[in-house]
């Protein structure tokens, strides 16, 4: 039988899953075609945001690439728009002239961006928020310009204002309305949020107009309505959209705001059905993907000719994107005469929440600043719960294993990707899984914004009954095995295991060979266990590691060569100049740690530029120290109390090169002005007069904390003896990966400085690191002088072109 | 007319520590070829496909390299990028003769 015809017009978030669903049901049933006006691939149009916001790039955020639709023998034309479709002989025609026969046709049209229809809209500056291209044309805007125009305080304009913000603009937002987010929070809401978002930079104007937009050919300001004016390079217009639906209208198809369709997704004409933003059902057109994969389900089954329960519209729910911010809003939220509310306001922890209430039952809620309770709220409101279960729920402390009891299978728990529960617990099941990061894998729930993490948890936790062991869940080291890191550790000691392999062996991981993140792990427990005995795998180093250099994106190295303290001298310059011009070095580049960086180096140039320098390595690859930052200090500096610089170089000295987690950075100053930043280091020394100051897990990097104050003492040799003991400490108590500041926390700062209090405690702790120090090895050096690591590791085998006749 | 095949002699087996990558150029390919756990050789493009990372340094794990830019993980058999993630890179053959490994073109 000759496959039936499918064509889908619009090649975005609906349409596209909507696909997905029917070739789960049926693979082999269609032949599909699909339109679509945007020269890319299907995309995660919500990861726009975060693209401007600069936390992931748009190679990121594609859902389906080419190759998708290829296997899925899926024809794509993509950057071809659909201009005309004649419904009674079912016939597609493009604007390259393609005409295209269907048996069945899908309408994902989407929306088109509301642009305001004042003067000067089309003017060069101005743009919407809609699609990759507005993106790439405000990150380009960004680097010539400085200030920016936000017209619309809801989600997207918020969003794309954070955006502009963190591409180093100054950012004015003009809403219309008295407060921000208008048609998802009350005022109380909307006015933290506003205050948040004015310490984050942002600038508003509240009950604005916009009447024009001023300028020649290029965007100069904005005039409101009042005779106010402001200046703009760059204009951003969020002030909505609305449903595209032009190419419906023209052949006759049934249009109201949105395409007319009926609770199985149906439009007025036969064959023809439509999804996504372009869709009007009970009078409702929906902006956010979650209804939209829910219709996407619901035709799915229609147009494959299943049973199918019918589409009866979807209760919203938000979350705005700006980090920083927890802001929640689902279902109704203001009050009228027959809706009432819960309300907790506390001015002082700046968190605000709200319950409605409409007969007796969850209507809705709003919470701000603190947002634990969204699923079990949008849970409650979906299934229209009483309010004595948000009251019990409220008092009993631990409510989410009966909320995942009590939702149907069908109910999405992951929005984002539209994973119901159904298809978590059949993952489960089916494949065995025991962790978050397993079902992640499998269903990609949780794998895009990762607010129902929680509720995965809680749906593996019913599941699995008694096998679900809460430990497992955060703690196994990775997917290979259940074991924690405590019990990974404690079994290596017990049975004296002295090979990664062995361990994996014994302890029955569940792969032969283990993965990227067991294998350096077990390397490094292991020769924290046997520092003497241990024989270091290369081959389960990361490769920074395993090559003595720093990998840069495009396959070439970097060498940093030790500065104890970050002191040089003319003759360690002429050195790195004379090598840097023979080896073709591209950036010399001073850095954070005060060191020098040669970049651009070539693998198999390596040794050769090490034997040229010979210093000793910079570790700035390396899981160990890297560099102890230093001021100036009593020698020169007329503040200086101490020799913060000769203090530096013996920390330097002593601890170079013994593994430890993760990278452990330090920082000596010579007074409390800190010119070293000794206070976001892992551990930070700073002079008083006649004292030292001890500061401990500081980070100035992804999880910034300031360092606390663990002791003071009176002489270089205690400074060393306190250091020796916290380091060695970490080594044998933090998660491999776990830098000082997590660890602190995690463990427990009081416990750590009650540990190094204690003389005995301290002394057996420095002799065990004595130990590990014992043993090593200048790094550099080993490999210059050794030919079989130079061609095991670093040889390139280069043959020209070969001829083929 | 038809393309003959070439082979071309790379290395020795006992240059390479297992578990551990070369790179080899030949003409215009750039190659990854990887000494397994098991005595086998396998060689792919050394390109990764999600931002083209040099696969030749990842680590190695029975018959899969995890590539050092953002970890993907893929087969070094097929050349098949594993889920989540998706794509793939070319194969080339590889034999082993007298103790030296040979990449076939
Ligand atoms: C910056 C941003 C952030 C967002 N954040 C969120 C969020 O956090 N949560 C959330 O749920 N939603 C969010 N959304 C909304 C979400 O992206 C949309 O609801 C969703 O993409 C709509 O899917 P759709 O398939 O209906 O439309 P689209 O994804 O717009 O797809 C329609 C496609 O059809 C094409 N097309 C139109 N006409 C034709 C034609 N005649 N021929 C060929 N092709 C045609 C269009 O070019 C377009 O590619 C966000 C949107 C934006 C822009
Ligand atoms: S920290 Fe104090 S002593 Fe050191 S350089 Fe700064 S001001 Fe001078
Ligand atoms: S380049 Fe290979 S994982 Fe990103």
């Amino acid at each position: 039988m000759a496959k039936q015809k499918l064509a889908l017009i619009g090649n975005g978030m609906a349409g596209v899953r909507c696909i997905e669903e029917i070739l789960k049901i049926q693979p082999d049933r269609f032949e599909v075609t699909v339109f679509g006006s945007e020269p890319h691939p299907n995309y995660d149009r919500i990861q726009l945001s975060n693209v401007l916001q600069g936390a992931t790039t748009i190679d990121d955020i594609t859902i389906n690439d080419w190759n998708w639709y290829k296997e899925n023998n899926i024809t794509l034309f993509s950057g071809e728009t659909v201009t005309n479709i004649d419904t009674v002989k079912q016939i597609i025609y493009s604007d390259t002239n393609r005409e295209v026969e269907y048996d069945q046709l899908i309408l994902a049209t989407g929306s088109i961006p509301f642009i305001l229809p004042i003067k000067g809209a089309d003017k060069k500056g101005v743009t919407a928020f809609r699609n990759i291209e507005d993106c790439e044309k405000m990150i380009e805007y960004s680097k010539n310009n400085k200030k920016a125009a936000v017209i619309g305080g809801g989600l997207l304009g918020l969003e794309a204002a954070r955006g502009l913000l963190n591409l180093g603009m100054q950012v004015d937002v003009i809403h219309l309305s008295e407060y921000l987010m208008d048609r998802q929070l009350d005022p109380t809401a909307g006015k933290m949020l506003q205050r948040e978002l004015e310490s984050q930079g942002m600038n508003f104007y509240l009950g604005k107009q916009t009447q024009e937009v001023l300028g020649e050919i290029d965007v100069k300001g904005l005039r409101f309505s009042d005779g106010e004016e402001i200046s703009a390079d760059l204009v951003v217009m969020a002030v909505g959209i609305k449903p595209n639906v032009q190419l419906a209208k023209n052949c006759g198809i049934p249009v109201n705001r949105g395409i007319i369709v009926d609770d199985y997704m149906e439009t007025g004409i036969p064959n023809i059905y439509s999804v996504g933003e372009c869709a009007e059902h009970r009078e409702m057109v929906y902006g956010l993907v979650a209804p939209l994969y829910e219709q996407g389900k619901v035709l799915a089954k229609r147009i494959c000719g299943q049973e199918s329960k019918a589409y009866e519209g979807s209760v919203l729910s938000t979350k705005l994107k700006v980090s920083g911010v927890d802001v929640f809003s689902a279902g109704e939220i203001f009050e009228d005469e027959k809706a009432k509310s819960i309300k907790e306001f506390n001015e002082w922890n700046g968190t605000y929440k709200k319950v409605m209430i409409r007969n007796g039952k969850i209507s809705g809620a709003v919470l701000f600043g603190d947002t634990k309770e969204s699923n079990n709220l949008l849970s409650m409101i979906n299934k229209n719960a009483d309010v004595s279960e948000y009251l019990k729920v409220g008092t009993s402390g631990e409510p989410s294993v009966s909320l995942v009891t009590s939702m149907s299978h069908e109910e999405i728990v992951c929005g984002c990707n539209g994973v119901t529960k159904g298809d978590i617990v059949t993952a489960i099941e089916s494949k065995g899984l025991t962790s978050i990061e397993e079902v992640k894998g499998c269903t990609s729930a949780s794998r895009s914004c990762g607010g129902c993490k929680p509720l995965v948890g809680d749906i593996l936790e019913l599941t699995l009954g008694a096998d679900f062991s809460k430990s497992n869940q955060k703690e196994s080291i990775c997917t290979c095995t259940t074991l924690s890191r405590d019990e990974v550790v404690a079994e290596i000691r017990e049975k004296n295991l002295t090979h990664t392999r062995e361990v994996m062996n014994v302890l029955g991981w569940n792969t032969s060979d283990g993965c990227s993140k067991c294998k350096p792990a077990l390397n490094y427990y292991l020769g924290m266990i046997h520092p003497v005995e241990y024989e270091d795998e290369k081959e389960s180093r990361y490769v920074n590691e395993r090559l003595h250099a720093n990998i840069q994106k495009d396959g070439t190295f970097s060498v940093v060569p030790r500065m104890y303290g970050g002191v040089t001298n003319p003759e360690q310059l002429r050195k790195i100049a004379n090598v840097a011009d023979k080896y073709n070095v591209k950036l010399l580049k001073v850095t954070g740690g005060q060191r020098i960086d040669m970049f651009g180096v070539e693998k198999e140039d390596l040794p050769g530029v090490w034997a040229d320098l010979d210093m000793p390595s910079g570790y700035a690859y390396g899981k160990t120290l890297r560099t102890v930052k230093t001021c100036v200090g009593e020698n020169f500096c007329r503040f200086g109390t101490q020799d913060s610089i000769g203090l530096g170089i013996a920390l330097e000295k002593k601890f170079e090169r013994v593994g430890t987690p993760h990278k452990v950075k330090m920082a000596v100053s010579a007074c409390p002005r800190n010119c070293a930043e000794s206070g976001i280091k892992d551990l930070g020394v700073v002079g008083v007069d006649g004292a030292w100051e001890i500061y401990i897990g500081g980070n100035g990097g992804t999880h910034l904390r300031a360092a606390e104050l663990l002791c003071k003492v009176k002489t270089s040799d205690e400074v060393i003896e306190i250091t020796g003991a916290y380091i060695q400490h970490y080594r044998e108590t933090a998660n491999y990966l776990e830098r000082t500041s997590v660890w602190v926390e995690r463990v427990g700062f009081d416990t750590i400085k009650t540990i190094i209090g204690d003389k005995q405690k301290r002394n057996e702790l420095n002799q065990r690191l004595d130990e590990a120090l014992s043993v090593l090895q200048e790094p550099w050096k080993e490999i210059i002088e050794s030919n079989a690591i130079q061609t095991g590791l670093f040889q390139k085998v280069k043959i020209p072109a070969i001829s083929n006749k | 007319m038809g393309k003959t095949l070439q082979k071309i002699k790379v290395s020795k087996v006992n240059e390479m520590p297992k578990n551990l990558g070369k790179t080899v150029t030949i003409g215009s390919h750039e190659i990854a070829l990887f000494h397994l756990a098991n005595g086998e050789f396998r060689a792919i493009e050394n390109r990764c496909p999600h931002k083209g990372g040099v696969l030749v340094e990842g680590i190695v794990s029975g018959d899969h390299v995890f590539c050092p830019m953002h970890d993907w993980k893929i087969s070094v058999k097929n050349g098949e990028v594993q889920k989540p993630d998706n794509g793939c890179v070319k194969t080339f053959n590889v034999e082993i003769e007298d103790g030296n490994v040979y990449i076939v073109l």
